[in-house]
């Protein structure tokens, strides 16, 4: 695919010669993240990549710093916070940063794969690009819940507790998988020790698959809202300055929303009792997870079986990995799908529903409308993908992705679907 | 190829796959210890038992006590809660083994979770997962779990899913008629 090569590295002075015979380092970066060619239509659902790895550096920053204040023991955890919140210098602003943080995280993951639910981005040859962002997604989960349990708040306690549990729901071995991974009878010292060390770790082995995921892209290139491949090269400009400074426009859009969470309402994305400090005796009346949890709490709440409850909630996220192989219409964009389009539509609406479900309590109609919402989501993966591929008659594709760039009005093909 | 080299190849494959899986096999080994430190170390499997005296607890209470760091709930029944319990019938239970560490494979009727009519002893983890159950709060003045609405009956026994196990009943003995040692 040589249109996706950028223009190489030419060093231009006595020292960036002397090191790139050497070191060829800045010719490795230069072509990758300088001139790649990226396609001229992007549109700013496709800046969330990059808002994604600021995120990244946003929560090990933010991560490290909190470490050097924070102690994981269990007579200290929630002291050691309050003491980061009242005695050190700006402790309120980096905890804050590093708790909505992970909320700002997920919110830009969400967006980050409905755009590629939108424009087919799964689909050949980006399947392996794709599955790699769902291992992402699955490490970020598991970062993010081991982080929780730190503070040692009753949220903290009584979340690790359920999900810790759901591998006692494994038959003969399960009880045994649970003690082994608390190191104890119960939530306690022991686990938080290791919560706190694994927490640490996972965000640098996210780093390396998030190396594999843009080498990935690099391969294949990007997509493009009409899911049209590039054909020639005037159909690209280089990454530097077009889409950083797209990209950067995005960020700072972003970043306000961020900063009017963390200044005006940091707190509104947490769960109170979590200022409680933990208690083994007493469970808090509700036990919610965080909101970019909850859909998936709704539909392990959504079955009645305990095995089949979390095999159902861990197959839910599984089915993403299948899905390049699920969906069979050879057509990417949505644009040109008129009725994959509005399943699509449904579907975001049947997991926002899912999320509401799974704030509220499992009983009458909440329980009846989780199971229906549940079938649903199956349904879209299971049914609806695999056979609209033969009953759906796509409009006609362009030749090439130069008239939506043309097309100044923005009333093109594309825009009308994006 | 003549005789000679045939042999000396197959030796050569011999030792190969020999130092390979003597590799492969230490490998393995060596990853014991760093699972096995990840179980309950000694300080938290030595097992403390709890003597609980049973004098203070009035008809109707219900108390919580720890036990391996499990809440084991201590409850003095009713008359009508222990003929309420009594009159189930084990066969109408979704549960029907007594999870009686005392009386391993009895089945679920009340005579087999309690070793005195009057106290039900039994450790306060839900079995679904892993919450605590809140006391006087379902019917029959069982318990009710808060997480996702399992409820349990005088006995500790599930009448409602998503639970699919009685409360367990720990191993204990009555010292006294006033007092009890768990575990
Ligand atoms: C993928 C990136 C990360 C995510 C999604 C994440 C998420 C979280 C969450 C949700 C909490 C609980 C916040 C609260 O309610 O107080 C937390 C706490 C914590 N995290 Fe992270 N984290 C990430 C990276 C890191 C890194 C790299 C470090 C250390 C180098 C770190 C260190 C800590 C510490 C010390 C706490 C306890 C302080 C606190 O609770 O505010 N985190 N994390
Ligand atoms: S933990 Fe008790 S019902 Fe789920």
């Amino acid at each position: 695919m040589s249109i996706l090569h950028g223009e190489s590295y030419k060093p231009r002075n006595g020292f960036t010669r002397w090191l790139e015979k050497r070191l060829p380092i800045i010719g490795l970066i230069y072509p990758a993240f300088v001139t790649f060619p990226t396609p001229r239509n992007l549109n700013y659902a496709y800046t969330f990549g990059g808002i994604l790895l600021v995120c990244l550096m946003i929560q090990i920053i933010s991560g490290i710093v909190l470490s050097m204040h924070y102690t994981p023991h269990v007579d200290y955890a929630f002291e050691s916070i309050e003491h980061i919140m009242r005695d050190v210098n700006y402790g309120w602003l980096i905890r804050y940063m590093h708790a909505n943080g992970a909320s700002m995280f997920f919110l830009a993951v969400y967006i980050h794969i409905f755009r590629g639910l939108y424009y087919g981005s799964y689909k050949e040859p980006r399947e392996l690009l794709w599955i790699i962002g769902v291992m992402l997604y699955l490490m970020m989960m598991a970062t993010a819940f081991l982080g929780y349990l730190l503070p040692w708040g009753q949220m903290s306690f009584w979340g690790a507790t359920v999900i810790t549990n759901f591998f006692s729901a494994i038959p003969f071995v399960g009880d045994a998988i649970v003690e082994w991974l608390r190191g104890g009878f119960s939530i306690d010292n022991a686990t938080l020790n290791r919560f706190f060390s694994l927490h640490y770790l996972l965000p640098f082995m996210i780093v390396g698959v998030v190396v594999l995921h843009i080498w990935g892209l690099h391969v294949v290139g990007n997509s493009n809202p009409t899911g049209v491949e590039l054909q020639k090269k005037e159909e690209t400009v280089p990454f530097h300055p077009y889409y950083t400074l797209k990209d950067g426009f995005a960020l700072v859009l972003f970043l306000m929303l961020f900063a009017l969470f963390l200044f005006y309402m940091p707190n509104v994305l947490g769960h109170t009792d979590n200022y409680i400090k933990a208690d083994s005796l007493v469970t808090p009346a509700h036990i919610v997870p965080e909101w970019y949890f909850l859909p998936f709490y709704a539909i392990l709440r959504a079955v009645p079986d305990k095995l089949l409850g979390v095999l159902i909630m861990f197959a839910s996220i599984g089915v993403l990995f299948i899905l390049p192989w699920l969906d069979t219409s050879p057509v990417r964009s949505a644009a040109f799908r008129p009725l994959y389009r509005q399943f699509f539509w449904i579907f975001v609406f049947v997991c926002l529903g899912l999320g509401y479900m799974g704030a509220m309590p499992p009983e009458g109609l909440y329980l009846t409308m989780s199971r229906l919402l549940t079938v649903y989501y199956f349904f879209h993966f299971l049914f609806v993908l695999p056979v609209l591929g033969f009953f759906e008659t796509p409009r006609p594709l362009p030749a090439s992705i130069m008239p939506s760039v043309l097309d100044t009005e923005g009333k093109g093909d594309v825009d009308e679907g994006a | 190829m003549s005789e000679s080299d045939v042999t000396e190849l197959g030796r050569r494959d011999f030792l190969y796959i020999a130092t390979g899986s003597f590799a492969a096999v230490g490998l393995s080994l060596s990853a014991w210890p760093f699972i096995s430190q990840m179980n309950p170390d000694a300080g938290v499997q030595s097992l403390a038992s709890v003597v609980v005296d049973l004098e203070p607890i009035e008809i109707g209470q219900s108390i919580t006590v720890k036990w391996q760091g499990k809440p084991v709930f201590i409850r003095h029944r009713t008359p009508k809660e222990i003929e309420v319990s009594r009159s189930v019938s084990v066969l109408s239970l979704i549960d029907s083994d007594a999870r009686n560490e005392n009386l391993p494979g009895a089945d679920a009727s009340d005579e087999n979770r309690v070793a005195n009519p009057d106290w039900l002893v039994a450790v306060g983890i839900c079995t679904h997962l892993g919450c605590i159950p809140v006391s006087g709060a379902g019917e029959l003045g069982g318990w009710l779990c808060p997480c996702h609405g399992s409820i349990y009956d005088a006995s500790g026994r599930v009448l409602k899913g998503p639970a699919p196990e009685n409360l367990l009943v720990p191993p204990y003995v009555f010292e006294s008629n006033s007092k009890i040692r768990i575990g």
